[in-house]
């Protein structure tokens, strides 16, 4: 049967499969951790690198970073307002970054020709722990943000404009996260899924619209990701009339 | 088994969800805090500074065009008087060389006419004179006319 066919499938793309690290009673995804060490060690050097000696006349990678700065600072003032934004551009810009270097590092490096003894590298945003994690930290930070500048008025947005919305906007304070989650986990691990499958199938020149088509998703979803994060805070610090 | 295995055993699964997350989320704080001191706090000094560098050359530019500005309408309003002040002197140099015109016409006019006059009397005054030297010469004939006529008688 086809169906069982295409699990076997991917069974032999190795989905759901992980290197697990047992450390005392706790285990993690090993092939998460390995590979966002790689791409974050790679974004890490690659901002060295550019920060290393700035002048006020730009040049080569001071000039990119310059406008992947300005890029995020854009993001995170027209989401948050003139007001805040400066407190929240670093977590966004993080936010952007990681969920980029994640998404464009799992699509672009070929991980399958590393071995692993069991799982195999791929974007760390491909995991579920990963994008729970963020979008958890999310949750956090908008709540964090509300209190923080308004106190305990920040629960004033719970009736706004009328106490009807109470029990939406309690059941948005749940929904926020889980879409957040789900909508990157679920992408990610489509596009990779699709590509495994389509190399599986026909592995030549096919796969490669579906790869350009996977940066594209891939880019979108982190711009996305930090947008819904910067919207989220801006609307917990937002002053209601 | 295949199906179980693909949505979320105990053992692997799309769903597994353990320690990775808090160890990531964690992870993520500290770049964020890395990142914060490496990328986003150098590299917007650098363009604040420029920005502001930009913004005070503009603020400047825009004085320096005003003043520009004010200079030319002052050296406007200069020229104008001075084209005024031009004006004025050409005219009343006109009309000093009109009045003197004027005034050097009438005394040539002045003089023709004395020495006009004066001839006009002369000429009576000689042919007053020429008369009376005539009227005196007629009588004087006369009257040898007359005594002639009387001696003869």
């Amino acid at each position: 049967m086809f169906f069982n066919s295409l699990l076997t499938n991917f069974a032999a793309l190795e989905v759901g499969q992980h290197l697990y690290w047992q450390i005392g009673n706790i285990r993690l995804h090993g092939q998460v951790f390995l590979t966002s060490w790689i791409l974050l060690g790679a974004l890490l050097v690659f901002i060295s690198l550019g920060t290393k000696k700035m002048e006020n006349d730009p040049k080569g990678l001071q000039n990119l970073l310059e406008f992947l700065w300005d890029y995020i600072r854009d993001l995170a003032r027209t989401q948050i307002g003139e007001k805040v934004y400066r407190d929240w551009m670093p977590f966004i810009g993080t936010l952007f970054l990681f969920v980029f270097v994640s998404n464009w590092g799992g699509a672009l490096i070929p991980w399958r020709l590393i071995k692993l003894p069991s799982g195999e590298l791929g974007a760390p945003t491909a995991d579920i722990n990963t994008t729970i994690a963020l979008a958890l930290l999310v949750s956090l930070s908008y709540f964090y943000a509300g209190l923080s500048n308004k106190g305990w008025r920040y629960f004033e947005y719970y009736v706004h404009p009328t106490p009807i919305m109470l029990p939406f906007k309690i059941l948005e304070d749940f929904t926020k996260p889980l879409s957040l989650s789900f909508r990157l986990f679920g992408n990610i691990l489509a596009d990779e899924l699709v590509v495994g499958v389509l190399v599986f199938l026909v592995p030549l020149i096919l796969p490669i619209p579906v790869m350009f088509l996977g940066l594209f998703t891939s880019a979108i979803q982190a711009l996305i990701f930090a947008t819904l994060a910067a919207y989220y805070i801006g609307e917990a610090v937002e002053e209601h009339h | 088994m295949l199906a179980f295995n693909f949505f979320g055993a105990t053992e692997g699964g799309l769903f597994d969800i353990n320690a990775t997350l808090p160890l990531m989320a964690i992870q993520v704080v500290a770049l964020t805090y890395i990142l914060n001191s490496l990328f986003f706090k150098p590299v917007g000094n650098v363009v604040e500074k420029r920005e502001k560098f930009v913004s005070n050359n503009i603020i400047e530019a825009k004085n320096k065009l005003s003043e520009v500005k004010q200079l030319e309408a002052d050296l406007l309003t200069q020229l104008q008087s001075a084209r005024t002040e031009a004006q004025r002197i050409v005219s009343e140099a006109e009309n000093e060389s009109d009045k003197l015109y004027k005034e050097a016409l009438e005394l040539a006019n002045n003089e023709a006419n004395a020495s006009k006059e004066k001839a006009r009397l002369e000429i009576e005054s000689q042919t007053s004179a020429a008369r009376d030297q005539l009227s005196k010469q007629a009588d004087d004939l006369s009257e040898l006319i007359v005594n002639r006529l009387i001696l003869e008688k």
